[in-house]
């Protein structure tokens, strides 16, 4: 579904990336996990466009789309979760909802995903009306979730949604990324510093370092890996 | 009492230090014919006294925003302050309160003498630029200081138009409106990438250049001297000055309105939308699927169509123009009007651009200091009440379900 081909991501004159290779299948969920500054979020950031590769191509679903501006690789069905939530602290929640689905104009289907999203996080449901910005951050993630499927895309991208979260709510979280997986057939390619979390949930994993991907298994082989468990699971 | 020993204390410590910084200029006056200096002891002691007894209020001030003592109090005034604000959004009061509005904005001419008419029509001109700022400062979050560049484009295509090609008003309106929107796309692309404060130093920067280019392009724009003799629009035959500025207010009436239902039709718009998401979060609004170089193109070009128009009018109205009146000056003070009467809020700025317009008109003792009147207000506001004095009501609207 998604192949990322040998990129190279600089910002100025620093190398984040050098030559980041992975594949994400359909149906799947693939995590990325890696210590502060490996260079998740930049690779994420570089599959979508927001800061696009120097060299190197992401393929989706057969269409190259390196160096396609964000917007446009939004109607090619991905859309992100950006790291630190991004929600529209002046807006309500629907408000917020409805901005994830701002390309889209088929007004019953939207109204269906938006009960499902509701579904998924009763929560949102309670508050609607309520500012984004005096959500409690385990909300915000939810919503910043749920904002990104209102877009109704065939591969989520998530950034860090673990982060600054109680781990009760994080257990919640990652418990309906399984069941978006499961119940709409969503891919999902999941940035986690919380290897843990990430890899219990996960297909298969991918492990990065310096800008390099070091390692790629099962999730259960990395979890069982000396290595791995070393570095980022601390047992 | 330990609490007001220290008020007492603070506040002179900062009556002591005004009367040593402004010695230099309130004591001492040299008298150069007699050689002699003069000493105004007196004067230090009005500097002290004064500037104590503003420190006290400042500080209780500040006090009372901070424990919101005396809130109950200004709730009360508020209410009181911004009726007109209020009845307007009550259904009930909207049409018996509008239709007075215009009733009496209609006869305004008929009542006044023609001086204040022609106060009226500079003021009206300025909420057109108000608003045409508010969609670049209060819809897309851009700081834009080269607004004036845009008002000197329109006012300039209308000069150069009827100076080359004699070209009417009327024919004009809509080509400054073009004129405006296109300088606003060609100064929207070099600045796409940039951000807060960097790009307000561009557009600062924009907005000299183009005052520059018109001072020294002397053979095609006539330079510093400026067009002179621009006609004012004539009613069918051509009009008496008295006429002829009657008629310009109505003209700039008719475009204040089209301009606020235009306002309004875009802050409920899918551009409303993409820019209001832009302001709030340019790197979310992208991963939502908005264009962020249309988005911000089009405020540029949106908020420049305004000022081309403002512009043509400002030429019809002094019948002359040069570069001096499209100054970094005149871009601060429409930036003041926004952010005085609250960024974001139509009413807000309609106030804001008539405080900024007329106060200097009716207080001319005070105009030399005007300036100065304008950075203290600003510093006031932006302490006790930071949103503006008729802050932005946002509309929340409802999505996918039904109102309940």
């Amino acid at each position: 579904m998604l192949k990322v081909d040998n990129i190279h991501t600089y910002y100025g004159n620093i190398q984040a990336l050098k030559g980041i290779s992975l594949e994400v299948n359909k149906g799947e969920i693939i995590c990325l996990i890696g210590a502060n500054g490996a260079g998740k979020s930049t690779t994420l950031m570089s599959i979508s466009g927001i800061e696009p590769p120097r060299s190197g191509t992401v393929i989706l679903e057969g269409i190259d789309i390196t160096g396609m501006p964000p917007h446009k690789i939004v109607t090619m069905g991905m859309s992100q979760v950006p790291e630190g939530r991004r929600i529209f602290p002046q807006l309500t929640v629907l408000e917020n909802l409805d901005m994830g689905a701002y390309l889209r104009t088929d007004k019953e289907e939207m109204k269906r995903d938006l009960e499902y999203v509701f579904e998924l996080f009763p929560i949102l449901s309670q508050r609607r009306h309520q500012i984004g910005g005096t959500l409690s951050g385990g909300e915000q993630q939810m919503l910043a979730i749920s904002r990104a499927l209102m877009a109704k895309p065939r591969i989520l991208l998530l950034d860090e949604p673990s982060l600054g979260l109680a781990p009760l709510i994080v257990q919640q979280i990652f418990g309906i990324i399984v069941r978006i997986n499961k119940e709409q057939g969503t891919t999902i390619f999941l940035v986690e510093q919380n290897a843990n979390m990430a890899l219990k949930i996960a297909d298969r994993g991918y492990v990065l370092q310096n800008g390099i991907i070091v390692k790629t298994d099962t999730s259960s082989a990395l979890m069982a890996d000396e290595e791995v468990k070393n570095a980022y699971l601390g047992v | 009492m330990n609490k007001v020993l220290k008020e007492i204390r603070t506040s002179a410590l900062s009556a002591l230090w005004m009367m040593i910084l402004t010695f230099p200029i309130i004591v001492i006056k040299v008298n150069t014919i007699n050689m002699t200096v003069n000493w105004r002891w007196i004067n230090l002691m009005w500097v002290g006294t004064g500037t104590f007894i503003l420190s006290w209020l400042w500080r209780y001030l500040l006090d009372r925003k901070e424990n919101g003592s005396g809130l109950k109090k200004t709730d009360t005034k508020e209410s009181r302050r911004f009726s007109l604000h209020k009845s307007l959004n009550d259904k009930k009061m909207r049409i018996p309160v509008l239709s007075t509005l215009a009733v009496l904005v209609l006869v305004l001419p008929l009542l006044v003498n023609f001086y204040q008419v022609s106060i009226m029509t500079s003021a009206l001109i300025f909420v057109i630029l108000g608003l045409g700022l508010n969609i670049v400062i209060g819809y897309g979050g851009l700081l834009h200081l080269g607004y004036a560049a845009f008002y000197a484009m329109g006012a300039y295509s209308y000069g150069l138009m009827y100076l080359y090609w004699g070209i009417p008003f009327w024919v004009a309106l809509p080509l400054g409106a073009v004129s405006g929107a296109v300088f606003g796309l060609l100064i929207g692309f070099p600045v796409l990438r940039l951000r807060g404060d960097y790009l307000a130093i561009v557009t600062l920067a924009f907005g000299e250049i183009a005052r520059l280019v018109l001072e020294n392009l002397s053979g095609f724009t006539k330079g510093p001297e400026g067009i002179a003799q621009i006609p004012r629009p004539g009613f069918i035959t051509k009009l008496s000055l008295q006429g002829a500025t009657i008629y310009l207010f109505y003209i700039c009436i008719a475009l204040v309105l089209f301009t606020i239902f235009v306002m309004r039709r875009i802050e409920d718009s899918r551009i409303g939308r993409a820019l209001e998401a832009m302001s709030e979060d340019d790197i979310a609004a992208q991963s939502m699927g908005i264009d962020l170089t249309k988005a911000k193109l089009t405020t540029f070009a949106l908020g420049a169509i305004w000022a081309g128009m403002a512009g043509v009018l400002l030429a019809a109205k002094t019948t002359y123009i040069n570069p001096g009146s499209f100054t970094l000056m005149e871009s601060v003070m429409i930036l003041v009007a926004v952010v005085l009467g609250g960024t974001g809020s139509i009413p807000g700025v309609i106030l804001g651009a008539f405080l900024v317009t007329l106060i200097p008109e009716y207080f001319r003792a005070l105009s030399d200091y005007r300036m100065l009147m304008f950075g203290v207000a600003l510093v006031v506001m932006s302490i006790f009440r930071p949103q503006g004095i008729i802050p932005r009501v946002r509309k929340h609207y409802i999505v996918g379900e039904d109102q309940s």
